[in-house]
């Protein structure tokens, strides 16, 4: 395997993306607050991302799929982020805490 | 073919640069104790993912992904750290408590790791016969009105019904007293 070639081998990103989720599932089960659990899940998403456009680069006939899509999954992303934010907001108002041992009841 | 000295070493340098900032920023999002901290870590990590897109033949993903997450996901995150108080409870659970789980979100996230890298690197992946297009911003623009254009709207009405709710949740609250 020829190191100077190395940003041109698909495993090389797969790995980088496998890594991504990993850290991402880590940090969604150990925080325990919305926000982290949160950026927890931005990683997520970039882990997929990330898959999709080294797939896209080495093997779709067709490169402007995989753009597409990490383009949708950016915008779904965006709209995810504003919904969970407004939510985080409100439960902080009525609980004063957004840690998520302090919010165990479901009748606010 | 290389015309400038040690092309290739400083791209692989690069390249290695980017996937240490991706990587590294990564790990201090999910790791620090400062949720700010967090945040800063979610924009290291999206800029090397720009780059990392650089390396794959997209700029313009690249461009967006800086754009779209450093430049407004994680500003809002950073609002709603400002409006709420979000950093970690310090030794609320008990140490052995720590440790079990923490050894149980360390076990399922190296089995995901493994199980998804060994899939990446051992799959029966196939080179594509031929190319259809280039991948060019001009083929993503086709292709965006075209064959793509009904989820391309169906993104704009999510996002449209995102806002209003997210305007109608947070205001819920205020009104009331």
């Amino acid at each position: 395997m020829n190191l100077l070639q190395i940003h041109q081998r698909p495993g090389v990103y797969l790995v980088v993306a496998a890594v991504l989720l990993a850290i991402g599932v880590y940090g969604l089960i150990r925080r325990r607050t919305l926000i982290g659990m949160l950026i927890a899940g931005e990683l997520i998403f970039s882990a997929a991302s990330l898959n999709f456009m080294a797939v896209n680069r080495f093997f779709a006939p067709d490169p402007a799929v995989g753009q597409i899509v990490v383009l949708f999954i950016m915008g779904l992303a965006a709209a995810e982020v504003a919904i969970a934010l407004s939510v985080i907001i409100a439960v902080y108002r009525n609980y004063r805490s957004i840690h998520s041992n302090d919010l165990s009841e479901l009748k606010g | 073919m290389s015309t400038f000295p040690f092309q290739d070493a400083i791209l692989v340098a690069i390249f290695a640069l980017v996937v240490g900032v991706t990587i590294g920023g990564a790990l201090i999002a999910a790791l620090s104790t400062r949720i700010i901290r967090g945040v800063s870590g979610l924009m290291l990590c999206c800029m090397g993912l720009g780059g990392l897109y650089y390396f794959l033949n997209s700029p313009f993903l690249a461009l967006m992904e800086i754009l779209i997450y450093v430049g407004a996901v994680c500003v809002t995150i950073v609002f709603g750290v400002m409006l709420s108080e979000p950093d970690e409870p310090a030794h609320e659970e008990s140490r052995r408590h720590a440790v079990l789980w923490g050894g149980a979100a360390l076990l399922v996230s190296l089995v995901i790791l493994g199980g998804v890298a060994h899939l990446g690197l051992r799959g029966p992946w196939q080179e594509p016969a031929a190319r259809v297009s280039d991948g060019s911003v001009q083929a993503i623009g086709l292709a965006l009105l075209t064959t793509y254009s009904l989820p391309f709207e169906l993104i704009s009405i999510v996002l449209l019904v995102a806002i209003l709710g997210a305007l109608v949740i947070a205001r819920s609250g205020r009104t009331k007293e």
